[in-house]
This record gives C-alpha cells, structure tokens and sequence, in this order.
C-alpha cells in the first residue's frame, strides 16, 4: 500500500492505484482521478454514474458491476464504454474512489 | 510507504498497451450451460478493452438464432457433472426442469438471459459471426439470425480474421 498526492490531497491507495479508503475521497478529487484516466472532463452523466456508485457502495459494502450501473441508472453499456472508454468498470471505480468491482456482469 | 508525488500519474490498469489484445472466443455449443462460458468471457474481455470476436457455429448457431436463444435448454442426460442418476435424467420434463432451474440461478446472480446478454456484448463492442457451413446445413436464411450478427463467414475467413488473437473454444 502506498499514498498518492490528489489534487494536492495524500490519499492511501493500492498497488493497482485504486484508493482503498473511501472516506478519503471527495467530488473534488474526482476530476484529477479522471483526468489520470485520460477523462478530460466530468459530465453529468459521468457524474450520475459516480454518484450511483458511491451510494451504492454505501449500501452494498461492495463495487457495483457494470451491468448493475446500467440497470440501476438507465445509462446502456453502450454509453457508459463512451463515458469510460476502454475499461469502464474499473476506470468508474477509480475515479469514484471505490475498489474495483469483484462481481463477473 | 512510498509518496507519489507526480500529479498525472497514470495508474497501471490505464495505460495504453502497445497493441490491442485481440480474443476469440468460438461457441460450438447451444446448450444453456455452454452459452455463458463464451458469453461472460467475451463481456469480460471487452471490459478490460480487449477486441472481441464471436464464431458461433453447429450448436453455438442456436444463440444467435432468434426462434431458439429464448429457449436453450440443458439436461443432466449424458452429463455427470449434473450429479444427478443418469435415468432420473431420462424421464419427461426433467431437461425443462434442469434448464428452469438452471436459468433461476443465473438470473440469481444478476446475469442477464441470453438475449439480453447478447444485446450486451454487442453494445460493448463484439462483433458477432456465424459459421457459414452450419447456418447452410440448418437452411437458415438471413432474417432467422440475431440482428446484432455481423456476417455469415467461412472457417477460412475466421481463420484470417483470427490472426493475431488468443482463441477460446467452448
């Protein structure tokens, strides 16, 4: 484990990068998480699906998989690969502070 | 612990790879246990940015098949694996049985039904293919195949767009 300096903020984060304590997190620190993932700027789609995800998580205990981002939000997988492109699962995780997820779907 | 102190690193998940990993994953069979490894597989890859490429042929053609992916089934007849006596695996009803069950546990698991997962995969970037010599032998014609199918194409041409990719055979 080790930190990372976020938006000027130490924030504990895991071998793969992912923070590993979601308290630390903030909407602030987003955009700077983003744009590591070559996300130049958050929508308000963006910003639908970190909200979800971080709700979710709360309820949960757990990342929701991208199918469930899809199926609770209304957003189709189609749309989020544009908003997340490449690896929208994990790049979601990551710029809404959470692990990623574990689930298959 | 270690401090990174530049602002843009870009974490290891998301850097560019210098070539996209490209996968093929071939569906030969048209069971409904068989249809999931292909498709999770496939929907994985394409999660992690990998270029997918779907061949569904002899059975396989059945997912891709608009009268029959509603309906795949899957009996414990010939298939210990389902722990189950093999004669009990013969009486009536016990494969709707099986594939009723079958179909309660993955949708347990939050994972969609096989068109939908088809609808899925596609929207996320698969290109879908079906075998030319078995949509011949099964007299299908265009409009029986799932509207996200790509093309009817030979093993020569699956060979030639394979070039390159890791290949999965189920």
């Amino acid at each position: 484990m080790s930190t990372a300096t976020i938006s000027g903020r130490e924030v504990r984060v895991d071998e793969e990068g992912f923070m590993v304590d979601p308290t630390e997190w903030s909407e602030t620190l987003a955009a700077d998480l983003a744009n590591r993932v070559d996300i130049a700027e958050l929508t308000p789609a963006h910003w639908t699906v970190i909200r979800f995800l971080r709700a979710d998580f709360d309820q949960m205990g757990e990342t929701a998989t991208l199918r469930r981002v899809s199926t609770s939000t209304g957003i189709g997988t189609k749309e989020l690969f544009d908003l997340f492109p490449k690896k929208p699962a994990k790049k979601m995780a990551f710029v809404a502070g959470l692990p990623k997820p574990k689930g298959c779907v | 612990m270690t401090t990174d102190t530049i602002t843009r690193e870009i974490p290891a998940f998301a850097r560019e790879p210098e070539t996209t990993r490209k996968l093929c994953i071939i569906c030969s069979k048209g069971t409904l246990d068989m249809t999931y490894p292909g498709l999770v597989l496939a929907n994985s890859a394409l999660g992690e940015g990998v270029e997918v490429d779907m061949f569904f042929t002899f059975w396989g053609l059945d997912i891709v098949t608009k009268r029959r992916m509603g309906k795949l089934k899957t009996t414990p007849v010939g298939n210990t694996a389902m722990h189950m006596p093999q004669l009990l695996g013969v009486i009536p009803g016990m494969a709707s049985l099986a594939s009723t069950m079958m179909r309660k546990q993955i949708a347990g698991l939050g994972i969609p039904d096989v068109p939908e997962f088809l609808d899925t995969v596609v929207a996320a970037g698969a290109r879908l293919w079906a075998c030319k010599m078995s949509y011949d032998m099964m007299k299908l014609e265009e409009g029986d195949l799932y509207g996200g199918v790509l093309g009817v194409i030979s093993a020569a041409d699956f060979i030639e767009m394979s070039e390159g990719a890791q290949i999965i055979f189920v």
